[in-house]
């Protein structure tokens, strides 16, 4: 019978797998290869970087189980655009929340708030998992996938500002070690765009080389 | 004409969508692998963002925009719809991209079935909508401008997606570490393309 069977746990091993597999073997970022256009545009500095994450976990959770929620409702042919639909609003929620709460950062942000639409991680996300699945393991899917792409933004992030700039977080780090007084210079390339992209590289490149299952084949 | 010759050339190379903006990525790494592929793709998102582009620069500038609603009737120079851009830009490329694709699929059928599976896909593509996002950031006077403005970008996506399908056709010769091959090696190379892209950082136009 249906009703006997024991309910699954709210935190079962499967469903704990789907919190953890993003954060490494199944990285969004670094593995998936999806949401790169905006994770390296925005991360410069750490606070837009974490501000974006946050943004993005909200959004892809939520947008997580409102599909999940219409998985059976929605006709395969035009469920594209309802799942535009159902990202853009939440997007413009968000969106006006950091213009009335922090509007300095969400100018810096500028158009990228806007392309979380279009970012391919959580549409992705939604076709690949919540279209099959219950809300609640939609919405692990989509805080575990969130969380692993706000995850590689802060490390980037990290290194591009303390590199770069010598502060983290408009925190003076370098000049307060002193090191200034020593000849040390801040790299001014790594504010640069591309840099991002090798940073994103040298990542990859180390994790590959920890999890040689995730080397390419030709 | 110069002015619109100015945009076209800046947004192709110095505001190159995937070197300056990283825009397009996900598209661009997929099917860079080839350069049949990324001359389809490359062509199609040049179409698109060239008829999206000015399309929503009209909606802003004709219903979304502040005051924008005053050609329907004077008392509506307080409405600002602004809010609704993303859902109003999203819609009409959605709906654009069908357009095309029906459009494509009955006049040239031999470039439907090149293009493929890319065609619908193009909807999410980041650059089509960073397109219609930079358009209203920046503010164009004319729809001229704006439409100067799709087209350059469109082109500038596809020369980066060229350059970097041509360098990985040749990438299968060489020993790269195994770590690196695939993903790792084309994210650096995209850097140092990004890096020469810079040089034209300088140019005033």
């Amino acid at each position: 019978m249906e009703i006997n069977k024991p309910k699954e746990a709210l935190f079962s091993k499967k469903n704990r797998k789907l919190l953890k597999d993003p954060m490494n073997i199944n990285n969004p970022i670094t593995v998936q290869v999806l949401g790169i256009c905006s994770a390296l545009a925005i991360t410069v500095k750490l606070k837009p970087a974490i501000v974006m994450s946050l943004s993005v976990i909200v959004v892809m959770a939520l947008a997580n189980v409102i599909t999940s929620l219409m998985r059976n409702m929605i006709p395969n042919r035009i469920r594209i655009i309802v799942q535009l639909v159902v990202v853009a609003t939440l997007v413009i929620l968000v969106d006006q929340v950091l213009k009335a709460f922090i509007y300095d950062v969400s100018k810096q942000l500028s158009v990228f708030v806007g392309l979380i639409i279009t970012n391919c991680i959580i549409m992705g996300r939604i076709e690949a998992f919540s279209l099959g699945n219950t809300p609640w393991k939609s919405f692990l899917d989509g805080i575990g996938n969130g969380a692993s792409y706000g995850l590689i933004l802060i490390v980037v992030s990290f290194f591009r500002e303390l590199l770069g700039n010598g502060t983290l977080y408009d925190y003076p780090v370098v000049e307060k070690l002193g090191l200034y007084d020593l000849g040390y210079h801040n790299n001014g390339m790594m504010l640069l765009p591309p840099m991002a992209l090798i940073v994103v590289a040298l990542i990859i490149w180390w994790q590959r080389s920890k999890t040689p299952s995730l080397i390419e084949k030709d | 004409m110069q002015e619109l010759i100015n945009i076209f050339v800046k947004s192709i190379f110095i505001d190159n969508m995937i070197f300056a903006y990283f825009l397009g990525m996900c598209s661009y790494l997929a099917v860079s692998k080839t350069v049949k592929t990324g001359m389809g793709l490359g062509l199609a998102v040049t179409f698109v963002l060239t008829i999206t582009v000015p399309v929503n620069y009209l909606l802003q500038t004709k219903i979304l925009d502040k005051g924008a609603l005053q050609w329907l009737d004077p008392s509506f120079v307080e409405v600002d719809l602004s809010f609704l851009s993303f859902i109003m830009f999203i819609a009409v490329i959605a709906a654009m991209v069908q357009l095309v694709e029906m459009i494509v699929e009955k006049f040239a059928p031999a470039l439907y079935s090149a293009l493929g599976i890319f065609l619908p896909l193009i909807a999410v593509n980041c650059s089509i909508l960073g397109g219609s996002l930079f358009m209203q950031e920046r503010a164009y006077a004319t729809i001229g401008q704006a439409t100067a403005f799709g087209f350059g970008s469109g082109i500038g996506w596809l020369l980066a997606v060229l350059a970097i399908a041509a360098i990985r056709e040749r990438l299968k010769y060489s020993h790269v570490p195994p770590a690196l091959r695939g993903l790792g090696i084309t994210f650096i190379i995209t850097g140092l393309m990004g890096i020469a892209f810079m040089s034209f950082m300088g140019i005033k136009l």
